[in-house]
């Protein structure tokens, strides 16, 4: 227990300021205003990997260490799509993906926003489309805010969430 | 008889070092898979191929004391219900790997398991499990985490798993089909995205049979580059997992630790090779980046801190009894069973299976870095948390050793497409076992066949077998400390 707590007095916070929102991500109109006000500063995510290679799934993970503490931000990842506000999609969406993909889009309430993580979901990336790929996740469900990268770095996808959730416009 | 009749035939396969080929009847087939058994070989891959330019053909491949040997069976395509022996009553998990071979390509082995196994067109029937007060859960395909998608259905009795039966395929994405429309000499670049958090190894393994087939004699220097990038790899995977184990089992200030080591790790592989995952470092030839003195100094001063780092962690990971006793005897696959089921690589290495290609079967330049190599015998969660622990201290030493004694010279050789029909193989020890490419070169500088085998295929049936007996909620921790990849898998 003492070791526990020296490393934890040790180490201090180590938590770096949030990257900011960035307009080119946008694919969608931003939100209104009144919705805005209801999502407020408490974000759910529920994360779909919906045919990932599984290295955006690695970086998603960073946001929650130390460093990036997305927590801190108000932002949550949530076991249900029922307690959702934004859904967080990896990958090329593979045919065997499409329908667990729709259901789990339908099962959040409105308001409700859409984040493509990683080239493979902005445009099917490698993988492309055709055969068992349907290619970008705006194929299969309306997409918000479409993040590129392979994968992308923790401060781009937080700076991808932060867009969903700005006023367009703002930061450019 | 014994496996000295086979080797003799069989021809040397360009590529990783000491894989052999050898071309057999359907009656061979099944003979050599026997031979293999009996001497106490396993089985590394089982995967086809049915085109009209090439013909029809079905390949296993064996891992032997002195290496690998390709068996190829040519098929003769026609009416009939069964095109080929199944190999499932000697190598368990060839189950899987036949299934998924008849949906991609229409060939049928003798398995009486006749499921879909990659494509889901049809309902699927899960075997049943009845009795007083047996019920089912389903869970899946969306798992409630940041994780890959899998269909896992318990049948129980209170909280006590009898039985788990997984459905997987779901990210499956026709990969191998996908790289018959790449230039061969960009291949590589789908292979270390079929599973992205070994992407080292597979780039590796896909470059090392292109290299063989054109060869490429690739630079010293590539080789031992190569190599601080795979135990890059193994590090930020192990580093993961570790702080993942602790946190399943309630101790959040681990996941905290390790997270932030990692991402100081990924920060200094970032400064060093201009990226935080080597998706793109290995290429053709050797690898993308050099790296520059100072850079070196900077990552082997990070990797030094890691390790002093995860020592510590290690401790307190000991000490701490309440994950003593979430980890101790969770999730036990026996020694016995990881044999028979031919469990391969870290997992298989915490269940007393003593298979390490870097050591046994070792590629440049793992004759000379002699890494040690970690076994533990329990089978328990504690034991596969144990080999991470030992591996993360073994990894970091070799990134450190590497770094002092680069070999100077270039990174990049030239490379050339290889000659229609050739044929090698890439085996490479990733950070969750065995890496198995098998790659055959189509007319000017395209691929005609290319099959990338991850070993969560031998891996994900052990954790059907591992489960049983232990409680539902001990499933994330348990599944967590196999750590299989579900993309690798479905392809
Ligand atoms: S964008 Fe890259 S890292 Fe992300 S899923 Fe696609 S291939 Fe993998």
């Amino acid at each position: 227990m003492l070791k526990t707590l020296r490393k934890i007095g040790s180490i201090g916070i180590v938590t770096e300021p949030a990257p900011a929102a960035d307009e080119l991500l946008r694919v969608r109109a931003a939100l209104s205003e009144k919705i805005r006000t209801i999502l407020g500063r408490a974000l759910c995510i529920r994360h779909v990997d919906a045919g990932s290679c599984n290295g955006c799934e690695l970086e998603i993970h960073a946001l929650n260490n130390p460093l990036y503490n997305i927590e801190a931000l108000g932002i949550r990842f949530v076991a249900s799509p029922r307690h959702a506000d934004l859904l967080l999609v990896t990958g090329p969406v593979t045919t065997n993906m499409e329908t667990a993909l729709r259901r789990t889009y339908q099962a959040i309430p409105d308001p409700k926003l859409v984040v493509a993580i990683g080239d493979c979901g902005c445009t099917g990336g490698i993988f492309g489309e055709g055969g068992a790929s349907r290619g970008r996740v705006a194929n299969v469900i309306p997409v918000d805010v479409a993040v590129p990268g392979c994968p992308p770095a923790p401060r781009q996808i937080l700076s991808g969430i932060l867009t969903a959730l700005s006023r367009a416009g703002r930061h450019s | 008889m014994s496996l000295r009749r086979w080797l003799d035939r069989a021809h040397s396969v360009p590529g990783a070092p000491s894989v052999r080929g050898i071309g057999v009847t359907g009656r061979e087939w099944t003979d050599i898979a026997r031979d293999v058994a009996v001497a106490g070989g396993r089985l590394l891959s089982l995967w086809g191929s049915n085109t009209d330019a090439a013909g029809a053909a079905v390949y296993a491949a064996f891992l032997l004391d002195e290496g690998a040997l390709i068996a190829e069976l040519p098929i003769s395509t026609g009416e009939q219900t069964t095109h080929y022996a199944g190999l499932e009553s000697l190598f368990p998990a060839a189950s899987r790997m036949q299934r998924a071979l008849f949906d991609l390509h229409g060939l049928r082995s003798s398995d009486p398991d006749r499921r879909g196994w990659l494509h889901h067109d049809s309902e699927y029937e899960f075997l049943r499990v009845s009795g007083d007060g047996v019920h089912e859960i389903p869970v899946g395909p969306v798992h409630a985490g940041i994780i890959e998608p899998g269909h896992f259905r318990f049948s129980v009795v209170g909280e006590k798993v009898l039985k788990l039966e997984q459905r997987l395929g779901y990210t499956h994405k026709d990969i191998e089909r996908r790289f018959t429309q790449l230039p061969i000499l960009q291949g590589h670049r789908l292979a270390a995205r079929v599973s992205g958090d070994s992407a080292v190894a597979f780039s590796w393994s896909y470059c090392q049979a292109l290299e063989g087939m054109s060869e490429c004699a690739v630079p010293p220097r590539a080789a031992w580059l190569r190599a601080a990038f795979l135990e890059l790899e193994r590090i930020a995977n192990h580093l993961g997992d570790l702080g993942a184990l602790g946190n399943d089992a309630g101790f959040a200030f681990g996941l905290a630790q390790f997270s932030r080591l990692k991402e100081q790790l990924l920060r200094a592989t970032d400064h060093a090779f201009g990226e935080r995952y080597l998706m793109n470092a290995v290429v053709p030839g050797g690898t993308r980046a050099d790296i520059a003195p100072a850079a070196a100094v900077t990552l082997s001063e990070c990797i030094g801190a890691v390790a002093r780092e995860a020592r510590v962690l290690h401790g307190i990971y000991e000490e701490h009894a309440g994950l003593r006793d979430r980890f101790m005897d969770a999730g036990r696959l026996a020694t016995d069973l990881a044999r028979q089921l031919g469990v391969l690589g870290l997992a298989g290495r915490a269940s007393g299976q003593s298979l390490d290609l870097r050591i046994d079967c070792p590629c440049v330049p793992y004759g000379d870095l002699a890494p040690a190599k970690i076994v533990h015998e329990a089978g328990d969660v504690a034991a596969r948390v144990a080999v991470r622990f030992d591996e993360l201290q073994e990894s970091c030493r070799l990134v450190g050793r590497i770094l002092d004694a680069l070999p100077p010279g270039p990174h990049l050789a030239t490379i050339e497409a290889p000659a229609a029909d050739s044929f090698g193989a890439g085996l490479i020890e990733g950070w969750r076992g065995p890496v198995f490419v098998a790659l055959e070169a189509g007319p000017e500088g395209s691929i005609r066949r290319c099959h990338p085998h991850d070993p969560s295929w031998q891996n994900w049936p052990a954790l059907e077998h591992a489960i049983i007996g232990n409680i539902v909620p001990d499933f994330p921790l348990i599944n967590k400390s196999f750590n299989l990849s579900y993309s690798g898998h479905d392809l």
